[in-house]
């Protein structure tokens, strides 16, 4: 499976990605720069954490009109898997490929710290690698995570079991705590917490790796069933 | 235009203009004698910020001529944007650490933020890639609205940039003193790590090639900032705020992923970053390092503002910039790199082989300066020193002993004074994991950064304790290192060497001076015993405001070499059943301690005493039994005396100690040097003691989460695990809270 990392000039997560992806899961992976305009070659799409044009605007706000991102659009219509992490569930949101909008954090601090995360669904090609209802520890480093959308959003995002991870704890006043969502066709997560840095023993946490696993594990299978 | 504005050489002279911008009336007519002609306003500002102390070290060369800067590992020692170590393998780490103290005094967020900013490029212009920050911090105490204005503000800067930029703020101290209370110092420090094939000099070498310019355009911010810097904070320093740089760490960004890759080329011949005195001393001091000029055309140096005068644009510290010198005809090869991440490389000059810095403006020359005056010339002085009267009446008086009415509750207060108390507020806003490679997060002795593809890990921290320094700057100087390199040796690293910040009051008063002077024969002297090298820093006088001065505060930065990544050790405490040791003798010392300024307020009496060759023996051994994989957990002595140090040993996690001490219960609380507390698995029991001499056994790690302690004359001290965290926890946000 081959990976594609974004870099936009100001992404700071995006060698965390790449080495989750390298040396933790052992897949292929490239970086791909915000200039480029395809992502034919790939089977997922990842978008990193960082500060993709400063985000002295609104955080991904400029990063939306990125040379490449049509072609992120492109593969999450196509079905690929795409992530955004902390910036790049920004950039996602920004995009319109996920409902929403993300405010400072409630106390107008940035945050960095590990913090439990409650898998609400299991049911994604995200996060079958944990059990319903897992109780996860996966680090946060961000100052607007506070998630906001109306409640006719909220009440379809329940509904359709689309929010894929909660926050156990208080962490920046997201609404219902959420941390992570997918789209209603389940290819697009966008998530806050920061997977890839959970991913090397060395480091004390393997908790995030089940979510590069679950989408290896999901794309094999897939590509044998439609093969 | 503006030119007719400024004042012609001969009023400068006759009127002393040139005393504004900091130059004494000796030091003008020395620049003249060197020049040997009158000096134009733009020449004069230039000898003014290059003959500034933050530019100079004027006042303080003769001092740090003492430090040891020679080591068989040392690639690069003081003189270039930072110091380099070998580390094997073709690597080397490069680390420096530098002051902003009086742009933080009156602009919090931006002179902190402008801080990182400043040690991050100094950093990558040798061509390395920054791994780690680090902050040392001096605030007053946390109760005046002012005080945590400062504090929330210099740490919300600090965050601000550094997490832009994507390299983890990994560690650092921070105490709090009624003497810096006007005058807080910020001193940041950057890791980095560079094969030894990319290392850059800042050189302007090669007649005929092209000098470039790189970055954010050129403002009217930071305008004489070197010589702001140089001079004591007043009630009109507010006024000053001018100088004081805006950060824009998305810019910096995009400069490091550049300079990162122009570093590859072999159309680059030199680099250096555009700090203190911008580009006067980039220009001056890359031509005089190279024995080369520089001819620069101003009309082509990007401006923020039309009309802006060569004076302000040389004396300009706007942020963000560097200047190289590239191969000629080679520049379109440089350009193309910086197009890339959306900047423009713009040929500003030539290299020459006059030695002098020349400088056309608008079709006029406007200075023409003999670079070696500017980065060589600048006076020396070796400034009068008295020994002050307080030392006399400290050494006279009589030892200080506190009288502990209950343990527990010294324990628990002490644990809340915020020198001690947990800085999580303060770490929990910095981004201390990104880049993935942070072993050991803030709160431990040392922070722990993994070398990726490699079994090595560098750990590093910043310590000093001004208390001991005030009370005896000699052997407060000692102390400074040896607890630096004992935190090193605590995370099972091989101390490599020292990047120091000097922070004291305004040298021109001989009891300043003093403390100057004893201080760098304390940190030399610890320096060569330990066999760290001093491998750069930064020198910060004038702290004084209002006429009271900071306590001597040299800032010691410190890295060390974790050979192999199963070295890696932590303060906590990690199995019950492990045997606790106290290595080192328990004296009856404390002055200058966390307990005497709790209990009393003004700290007086002897400082602690320290035998450095005791010190290192300790320090080899416990290194010796943490490489062979005996010691579980290792935490030096340090504030608040060993209650403290176990306590918090056990502050994460659900165990506990059981503690038998013979010796007086308020010895628990002495600041005795050379100490630490170890835990070491029962089956190490006999190997663990033939290695570690002065280890004695004191106690056992329990199941139960709490602290037991047994002392002479059956004193004892019994607390919980909730009851110590929730002092030390809490601390600091209940302070930030209770808004005064």
């Amino acid at each position: 499976m081959k990976f594609a990392v974004i870099v936009f000039p100001g992404s700071n997560c995006d060698a965390d990605m790449f080495h989750a992806i390298k040396d933790s899961l052992g897949e292929e992976v490239e970086y791909v720069f915000h200039t480029e305009t395809s992502l034919d070659d790939y089977d997922a799409v990842l978008l990193p954490g960082g500060f993709s044009h400063g985000d002295y605007l609104r955080s991904g706000a400029i990063a939306r009109f990125a040379p490449i991102m049509p072609a992120v659009i492109a593969a999450a219509r196509d079905g690929k898997p795409v992530l955004g992490v902390c910036n790049g569930f920004q950039v996602l949101l920004e995009a319109g490929l996920l409902p929403g909008a993300m405010k400072r954090n409630i106390d107008l601090k940035f945050v960095c710290r590990t913090v439990e995360l409650v898998v609400e669904s299991n049911q994604t090609m995200f996060s079958s690698g944990y059990a319903q209802g897992e109780v996860i520890q996966i680090p946060v480093a961000h100052g607007e995570g506070n998630y906001e959308c109306d409640d006719e959003t909220l009440k379809e995002l329940t509904a359709k079991q689309q929010i894929v991870f909660r926050y156990n704890e208080h962490v920046n006043g997201s609404k219902n705590q959420i941390a992570g969502i997918v789209n209603a066709q389940g290819n697009v997560l966008g998530m806050m917490p920061h997977p890839e840095r959970a991913v090397d023993a060395l480091l004390g946490n393997e908790q995030g790796l089940a979510v590069f696993t679950s989408i290896l594990r999901n794309w094999r299978e897939s590509h044998v069933t439609t093969s | 235009m503006s030119l007719l504005l400024e004042p012609s050489p001969e009023q400068i002279k006759q009127e002393k203009r040139y005393q504004e911008m900091g130059l004494t009336d000796e030091e003008f007519a020395l620049a003249e004698e060197l020049l040997g002609r009158p000096l134009n306003f733009t020449e004069t500002g230039l000898f003014s910020v290059m003959w500034s102390e933050h530019c100079s070290y004027k006042n303080s060369k003769v001092l740090l001529k003492k430090f040891p800067v020679d080591g068989e590992k040392v690639l690069q020692g003081p003189g270039e944007g930072a110091g380099i170590i070998d580390i094997q393998d073709g690597q080397a780490v490069v680390f420096k650490i530098e002051s902003h103290n009086h742009p933080s005094a009156i602009e919090p967020y931006q002179g902190a933020a402008t801080g990182v900013g400043g040690i991050l490029r100094d950093v990558f212009s040798m061509g390395a890639r920054p791994v780690a920050l680090l902050n040392s911090l001096r605030f007053g105490e946390l109760e005046s609205p002012k005080v945590k204005y400062l504090f929330e503000e210099v740490v919300a800067g600090i965050a601000g940039y550094g997490n832009c930029i994507g390299v983890p703020t990994v560690g650092g101290e921070i105490q709090f003193d009624p003497c810096y209370e006007a005058n807080p110092l910020v001193n940041a420090m950057c890791v980095g790590l560079i094969d030894h094939k990319d290392i850059q000099k800042g050189q302007a070498k090669g007649v005929g090639n092209t000098v470039m310019y790189v970055g954010a355009a050129t403002g009217r911010d930071g305008i004489h900032g070197a010589t702001f810097a140089s001079e004591e904070l007043s009630e009109s320093s507010d006024e000053k705020r001018p100088a004081v740089q805006v950060g824009d760490p998305f810019m910096e960004k995009l400069l490091l992923e550049a300079c990162l890759e122009v570093v590859k080329s072999d159309a680059l011949i030199g680099i250096q970053d555009m700090g203190a005195a911008g580009l006067t001393s980039s220009s001056a001091e890359m031509a005089s390092k190279a024995g080369s000029g520089i001819e620069m055309n101003l009309d082509f140096v990007p401006q923020r503002e039309a009309g802006m005068t060569p004076y302000e644009m040389m004396l300009s510290e706007s942020q963000e910039r560097m200047l190289l010198v590239v191969e000629k005809g080679r520049e379109e090869d440089i350009k193309a790199i910086f197009e890339r991440w959306d900047l423009h490389a713009v040929e500003v000059g030539v290299v020459t082989n006059d030695s002098r810095l020349r400088l056309m403006h608008k079709g006029e020359l406007v200075a023409d300066v003999p670079v070696d005056a500017l980065a060589e010339d600048a006076p020396v002085y070796h400034k009068p020193s008295k020994q002050p009267a307080y030392y006399d009446a400290f050494q006279a008086e009589a030892a200080y002993i506190p009288e502990i009415a209950d343990a527990k509750e010294t324990l628990l207060s002490l644990l809340a004074q915020p020198t001690i108390a947990s800085k999580e507020w303060v770490y929990e806003q910095y981004d201390h994991m990104v880049q993935t490679n942070t072993v050991v997060a803030p709160g431990s002795d040392a922070a722990v950064i993994r070398i990726r593809g490699t079994r090595k890990a560098l750990a590093m921290t910043t310590d000093c304790n001004s208390r001991y320094l005030y009370l005896d700057p000699e052997v407060g100087g000692k102390i400074a290192i040896a607890e630096a390199s004992r935190n090193l040796i605590c995370s099972g690293a091989v101390p490599l060497g020292v990047t120091d910040c000097l922070n004291y009051g305004n040298p021109e008063k001989p009891e300043i001076f003093w403390q100057l002077e004893k201080s760098t024969d304390g940190l030399s002297e610890a320096c060569r015993v330990l066999n760290t090298p001093v491998i750069g820093g930064n020198v910060s006088l004038y702290n004084e405001r209002s006429g009271g001065a900071v306590y001597p505060t040299p800032v010691i930065g410190m890295v060390g070499l974790i050979e192999d990544t199963d070295h890696i050790t932590t303060q906590a405490v990690k199995h019950a059943g492990d045997l606790v040791y106290l290595i080192g003798d328990t004296k009856a010392e404390f002055s200058g301690s966390e307990i005497q300024k709790m209990l009393v307020g003004p700290i007086s009496g002897k400082a602690p005493e320290i035998n450095l060759e005791v010190e290192k023996k300790r320090q080899q051994q416990l290194l010796q039994a943490i490489q062979h994989g005996m010691v579980s957990s290792a935490h030096d002595v340090a504030e608040g005396g060993v209650a403290v140090a176990l306590a918090e040993k056990m502050m994460d996690g659900p165990l506990g100690l059981d503690i038998k001490l013979a010796l007086p219960v308020e010895n628990s609380f002495s600041e005795s040097q050379s100490r630490f507390v170890v835990t070491v698995q029962p089956e190490n029991q006999f190997s663990f003691e033939q290695i570690v001499e002065d280890a004695k056994l004191i106690g056992k790690v329990t199941e139960e989460a709490s602290l037991k302690m047994e002392f002479m004359e059956s004193e004892t001290l019994h607390a919980t695990q909730a009851e110590l965290t929730k002092a030390w926890k809490g601390a600091i946000p209940c302070l930030l809270k209770s808004r005064a």
